[in-house]
This record gives C-alpha cells, sequence and structure tokens, in this order.
C-alpha cells in the first residue's frame, strides 16, 4: 500500500517536472523569425521607440526632434517616441536588460559590437538583408515616402561594419574617426616642425621635451603648473590601433583572443617610459583632452573626430572658464603612425539596429523610420553637428553637403574650422580606417584593451615597478576580468555570461526542472531496484 | 628592558587608537589632504551619500568631522551598496586622484567597521567664500548656499531624465551646479523642485561641494529664499 503511494506521488511529480520544463522551454523559445509583410498597413497606428545617443550636443537632439517630426507628417499612422542618452554603456546595459523581458526598444542607436551580444536572445535583432533589398520598402523602395537611397548609395565600407557572419544587422547611421589635435604653436616653440604624417616616435619625442619642468617645477614651455603633453581620450582605440599599425594580433574574426602578445607588451612598456617622464596621461585619470588643450597644458590631444567642436581656443563648445583659455594655433592631423606609407585610424560611429517584435508590421514601421534617418536632410544636418560624415555617397556628394565644407572657418559655429577639417579628415581616410571583428564578447576584449594602458599609466604614477612581471600579472588581472580566459573561438552566436549578467529566472527554473527530473528519475529508479531486490531476497 | 619598551610602545598604540578611534594605519583627513597625488590612502570615513550603484561600482560622497572625501567608483556588491546609508562608518584604501580639479580617492576598496560610530554632517554655510580662492579647501563637504541669483536651468538632453545644469550667481560672478541624475535621479524632491524655478528666483542651496573645472556642487536640494 505505502509503495502504491510513493510510486504515485513519483509519477505526480515526475510529471509536474516534466510540465515545468515545457513551461520552461516555451518561455525561452524567443520571438519568431521576422517575415516582411507585403503591404504596410496604414490603417492602423504603430507606436515605435526609438533610443538615440547625442554628444551632449542640444543641437543634436533637435536633428533627431526635427527628423522624427518630418518622418510622422510622412507617415502619420506612425508614432516615434524618442529616448535620448549620451553614452553608448547605458543604452548597451538597458538594451540587455530589457531583451529578457522582451522590452527592447524598436529602433536603437548602437555599435556592432554590442548587437553581437544583443543576438544571444533569439531572433531579437532584426536581420536587414531581406528588408534592404525589397523593391518596395527596402533602400530607395518604390513604395517608400521619401527619397531613400540605395544600398548601393551606402558608403560600402561603413556598410560592411554592420554585417556580422556575413549578414547584415544594422545600418551605419554617423562615422567618425580618431583625430590628433595639436597645438601647433607649442611644437614650433619647441624647435620642432610638424611632419606630413605624425609618427609614434615624433609625438613621444616632442612630448617628453614638452614634459620638462623648471627649478621651480613649473613647465618651461607654458609656465604652469600643469602640462600633459600627450593625452588620449579613448585608450582602447589607442591599444587596437596601435596594434593593427604594428600587424599584431588583438583578435580574428572566429573571436579567438590574440592580445596578450609580445608587441602588445612593448607598447605597454612603451607607455610606461613616457609616463614616468611626464609626457602622457588619459583622459580615465586627469580629464577631457579638450580641456588641458584648450588651457594651454597639452600638446597633443587624442580623441574621436565627433568631439571636434569642444577642440581648440575658438571653440564653439568650451568646458574651462574663459579666463583659462590659451591662444595658439590648432592642427588637425590623423593619429599618429608606426608606417606613414600604410596609415591606419579605427572607424566608430553609431549604428542603428532593428529589435525585432511580435507585431511584423511594427517592425517594417520601425524599418521604415530606420531609413528615413538616412535622408540626405537628415544625414547632412547631422554630420554637421561635429566631426561626422554621412554615411551615404548621396549625401557626401550632395551640393549641400560640398557647400557646407566649402565654407570651413567662415564661423567659429556650424563652420567651425577645427570641425570642419576632422570631417575631411576621415572623408580623405576613409579606404585607410578599420574596425575590429564582432562576436560575443569583443565589447569585453576593447575594454580590455584600454584597461591595460590605464593600469599601466596608473602604475607608474603610483611608483609601482611596471617590468614584465606587472605586465605578466596585469594580463592575468585583465583576462580574468574581463573574462577572456574562459574560452577562446566564440562565435556570435555562444552565450557571454558575463555581459548578459545572471541567468534569467525562466532559465534558472528550465535548468531546476532539468535537474529535478534526473532526481526523480533516479528515485523511480532506486524504488524498482529496491522493490525487486526484495522480491527476490523473498524467494 | 625589551618587554619594557614592547609594553609602552603598545601602550601608546592603544591610547592613540583610543583618542583618535582610528584603526593603525588610518590617516587623519590632515594625513590625507597633505598626501601626494596617486598615493596609496587610507581612511575611516562616515557615509552622506552616494550615487546609484552600477557595475559593482558606487561612487560615494563621505565626511568626519575634519573634512570630506569623494570615493569615485568603489569597488562594492549591490548588496553592500543598499548598506550606505547615510552616517555609516566604512574603512577605504584606495589611491588619491584628481580628475579636472576634483580631488578623490580612486580605484578604492572598502570594509564596514564594525562596531564604529556614526555622523552626520550638518551643511556648512559657505555663501561667503564663493569667489575666494579659501572655497576649495571645503571641497566635497555637505555645504549650503544662501541668495544666490538662479540664472538659468539646462536639462542635459534640453528634458527631465539626465542630468540638470544650473547656473547661479552672487555677488555678480556666475556658477555652474548640477543635480547630478546618479545622486537625486528625476523622483526625487530636488529634482522635482528644479522644474518649478525660474531664472531670477533668488534660492537657497545644499549640496556636496564637487568640482569640475571650477566648484560645480552636486545639488541636493534647493528653494526659494523667503
Amino acid at each position: 500500500m505505502i509503495r502504491s503511494i510513493i510510486k504515485r506521488i513519483c509519477l505526480i511529480l515526475c510529471l509536474l517536472a516534466m510540465a515545468v520544463l515545457l513551461g520552461g522551454c516555451h518561455g525561452s523559445k524567443g520571438l519568431v523569425a521576422f517575415e516582411l509583410p507585403k503591404e504596410f498597413d496604414e490603417s492602423r497606428t504603430h507606436e515605435i521607440t526609438f533610443w538615440a545617443k547625442n554628444d551632449t550636443n542640444m543641437t543634436q537632439v533637435g536633428i533627431y526632434e526635427k527628423a522624427i517630426e518630418d518622418f510622422e507628417a510622412l507617415y502619420p499612422n506612425i508614432k516615434v517616441n524618442l529616448r535620448l542618452y549620451t553614452d553608448y554603456g547605458r543604452i548597451y546595459n538597458d538594451v540587455i536588460t530589457n531583451i529578457s523581458t522582451n522590452t527592447t526598444p524598436n529602433v536603437c542607436i548602437t555599435y556592432p559590437d554590442h548587437i553581437a551580444t544583443y543576438m544571444t536572445g533569439t531572433n531579437s535583432v532584426v536581420q536587414l538583408d531581406v528588408l534592404m533589398a525589397d523593391q518596395a520598402y527596402g533602400l530607395g523602395g518604390s513604395k517608400v515616402k521619401f527619397d531613400s537611397p540605395t544600398q548601393a548609395e551606402i558608403i560600402p565600407k561603413f556598410l560592411g561594419e554592420c554585417m556580422i557572419d556575413g549578414r547584415c544587422y544594422a545600418l551605419p547611421y554617423m562615422r567618425s574617426t580618431e583625430a590628433c589635435y595639436v597645438n601647433k604653436t607649442y611644437v614650433e616653440a619647441l624647435g620642432y616642425e610638424l611632419p606630413e604624417t605624425l609618427t609614434w616616435d615624433f609625438v613621444w619625442e616632442v612630448a617628453d621635451a614638452a614634459a620638462k619642468k623648471d627649478e621651480e617645477g613649473l613647465y618651461l614651455l607654458n609656465g604652469q603648473k600643469v602640462m600633459i603633453p600627450f593625452i588620449y581620450k579613448s585608450t582602447d582605440n589607442m591599444m587596437i590601433q596601435m596594434l593593427r599599425q604594428r600587424g599584431a594580433g588583438y583578435s580574428d574574426a572566429d573571436g579567438n583572443i590574440l592580445i596578450f602578445n609580445d608587441t602588445t607588451r612593448e607598447l605597454l612598456n612603451t607607455v610606461a617610459q613616457h609616463t614616468a617622464a611626464g609626457a602622457f596621461s588619459t583622459f580615465k585619470i586627469s580629464s577631457y583632452p579638450a580641456n588641458f588643450l584648450n588651457a594651454g597644458q597639452c600638446v597633443f590631444a587624442i580623441d574621436s573626430t565627433a568631439g571636434a567642436t569642444w577642440m581648440g581656443c575658438d571653440a564653439p563648445l568650451i568646458d574651462i572658464s574663459e579666463d583659462l583659455l590659451a591662444e595658439f594655433e590648432t592642427v588637425v592631423m590623423p593619429i599618429p603612425q608606426f608606417d606613414p606609407e600604410h596609415p591606419a585610424m579605427i572607424s566608430q560611429g553609431p549604428s542603428v539596429c532593428l529589435f525585432n517584435k511580435e507585431d511584423p508590421q511594427e517592425v517594417l514601421a520601425s524599418w521604415l523610420f530606420t531609413q528615413y534617418l538616412l535622408t540626405n536632410d537628415v544625414q547632412i544636418a547631422y554630420a554637421s553637428t561635429e566631426g561626422y560624415v554621412p554615411v551615404t555617397a548621396k549625401a557626401q556628394e550632395s551640393d549641400a553637403y560640398q557647400d557646407y565644407l566649402s565654407r570651413e572657418g567662415e564661423d567659429n559655429d556650424l563652420h567651425y574650422e577645427v570641425k570642419i577639417k576632422a570631417s575631411r579628415l576621415l572623408l580623405e581616410h576613409t579606404e585607410d580606417t578599420f574596425v575590429t571583428p564582432v562576436f560575443n564578447g569583443s565589447a569585453s576584449l576593447r575594454d580590455a584593451a584600454g584597461q591595460m594602458i590605464e593600469e599601466v599609466t596608473k602604475g607608474v604614477r603610483r611608483k609601482k615597478n611596471v617590468d614584465d612581471a606587472f605586465i605578466d600579472s596585469l594580463y592575468q588581472n585583465v583576462a580574468s576580468l574581463y573574462r577572456l580566459d574562459q574560452s577562446s573561438g566564440r562565435s556570435s552566436s555562444t552565450v557571454d555570461s558575463g555581459a548578459l549578467g545572471p541567468l534569467p529566472a525562466t532559465a534558472v527554473l528550465l535548468l531546476c526542472g532539468l535537474a529535478g527530473t534526473w532526481v526523480l528519475m533516479a528515485l523511480y529508479m532506486a524504488c524498482g531496484w529496491v522493490k525487486k531486490k526484495k522480491k527476490h531476497s523473498g524467494k | 628592558m625589551k618587554k619594557i619598551f614592547a609594553i609602552v610602545l603598545a601602550l601608546v598604540a592603544f591610547a592613540a587608537f583610543a583618542v583618535t578611534g582610528m584603526a593603525e594605519g588610518v590617516m587623519t583627513y590632515a594625513d590625507y589632504a597633505a598626501a601626494e597625488m596617486d598615493t596609496e590612502v587610507v581612511i575611516e570615513t562616515y557615509v552622506q551619500a552616494h550615487q546609484s550603484w552600477w557595475d559593482n561600482k558606487v561612487t560615494v560622497y563621505t565626511q568626519d568631522q575634519d573634512g570630506a572625501y569623494f570615493l569615485y567608483e568603489l569597488a562594492c556588491s549591490e548588496e553592500d551598496a543598499a548598506k550606505l546609508v547615510p552616517g555609516t562608518k566604512i574603512k577605504v584604501t584606495g589611491y588619491k586622484g584628481q580628475w579636472a580639479g576634483e580631488v578623490e580617492v580612486m580605484d578604492g576598496t572598502f570594509e564596514f567597521v564594525e562596531g564604529g560610530d556614526t555622523f552626520i554632517a550638518e551643511a556648512l554655510d559657505v555663501t561667503e567664500l564663493l569667489g575666494t580662492e579659501e572655497l576649495i579647501n571645503h571641497q566635497n563637504k555637505f555645504v549650503s548656499f544662501k541668495g544666490l541669483t538662479l540664472e538659468g536651468v539646462e536639462y542635459k538632453n534640453g528634458e527631465p531624465g539626465d542630468d540638470i545644469y544650473l547656473t547661479v550667481s552672487y555677488n555678480g560672478q556666475s556658477y555652474s551646479f548640477c543635480v547630478e541624475v546618479y545622486l537625486t535621479g528625476p523622483d526625487t524632491d530636488v529634482y522635482k523642485a528644479v522644474a518649478e524655478l525660474q531664472a531670477g528666483d533668488v534660492v537657497n542651496v545644499e549640496g556636496f561641494l564637487y568640482w569640475y573645472e571650477g566648484v560645480n556642487t552636486h545639488v541636493t536640494s534647493i528653494a526659494k529664499a523667503e
């Protein structure tokens, strides 16, 4: 009798476990892949959200708002809600949080590195190849109500940056690179002449010379207590570009981590050497490069071309008080090179991805808005706010954009010389730009690359002995911190739990269910074995 | 003789601890202020407020009877961040740094001081120090300003949700203050109070004396002066 009851309880528990399991499976199914509807339903209202990033620049905010207003006038049945960010990292974090609850935005400014992580959600990011090519609603499509660029009109290099595993998951929105903003007045005061192309050797040599002090501890070059001859905003870019220029390993397309190599060690030693000479610091350690440059406390400031409106003593945006501004000539140059004959510089800037939804009409509405962001009016207006360049040849070659470029230096606002020179830098060097391979975990690797420079710089400042043992330990710590040591060769479809945070509740439930089922199965087998044994012993 | 010397030393150390209430190796505020940049610092201090926890880090405003500290991105679990309530005594080890004029503890770790006393600072009125070189001596303290004229309010993104930049003036000189969204978000009284103010209003302000290329108080309360 008791045995029969136990047997029934086991059976019921098994069934319950299976139910939980199936429920878990259902919950983890994700979204069905997007299928393009034949017609866009204009009889229904579609409300979509657009998470955008601006560079703490209200003109950019105004351009987003105007783009939405103009788009809604063309499509009165689409309502676009704008949510603004000033930090890509926050967008990334918020998107990841929202993927598990299916509350992602419809359209989102992003970086391909981030998309690789977003793609760990099943069909969460819309693959754009079919949409782009559609005759009716694709790029330049017949049923699109505005002058949309064709796929051929998007700068191929920029579109290529949005490809993951051979498929397109985003459209480029704006592109920038890094520039070296040089205080030419100081370079010449030190007895140097700027070369046609900056080299790392030249920059380090001049920076070391600029770090010399008098007996009272004031810098000879500016007579001030503060001087950071060479300051770098994004040390992740610094490491990535130096490695690329040296032809050294960083990562490969399969997601293998190659950064912990001898060239990296050599570069870190160079950074340490010049930090010790007082020639180098970083944004994270000291502050914005523009503030030091504009105060006459810096010779070489490397920052994005999208930060050009802050650079130079006549800059339209300035963060230091007027009495601290120094008078000097600002020159905009490509970042330093190891091989001037073959320059290499990073391509960066926002792209736009679409998140999948249950209603394909909603996705189509999002797609139409995304295309609208590539129209000439939006592209030229936004690119002109900073040292960005438009991502379409259609906009770059337009009379309006050419007129804008030709008016370089006419004023210190829209036609601010440094800003337009920064844009020209990228226009002239588009073919010299590169991006790093995208895979799930590539965002962490990028952080790690910058962290190594930060740690070495801090180490020297903190009087630590930055030697081989320090770098060995740094490699270990960084690999562990950014989880680069856990696996290699991760494709974009694998899960980076570090990037995604703790497992969702459904997944935990699913795993518990699995474990529970195994326990119950074992229990059931054990009961059967005991029963059998008793029968045998009863013989 | 050696034994006597050791006992005397131990007694001195105990007496010092009893008088200052500080563990061995912990700096006084004066020690901290005198320490060179980029040196390791160890302090015991009292939490006054903190910004929102994120990515296993939290930025904390602390103060003791002698001075104040800004602990930038202190390593901290979310669970511990919840325990960093005003008044709590913590022991912090980190490096002294300076970012855009703000002297802070960087790369810090901390532990709660078991059985420690509590301290919550009264706002120090520094109105008359505005525009003087003495103001920076009170950096990071909880302070108040009386009778400032609000010249402008600017939302970082043009609309509520992010930082709010306030331009205030006193004795004909303008200063930039900030309602830091990670300290006092849109749901807080101060964030809402700013929305009710207009340029030209005379206001009283409380906040932490943060620095960004000059004084840039992180405002925690603001009200029209009566």
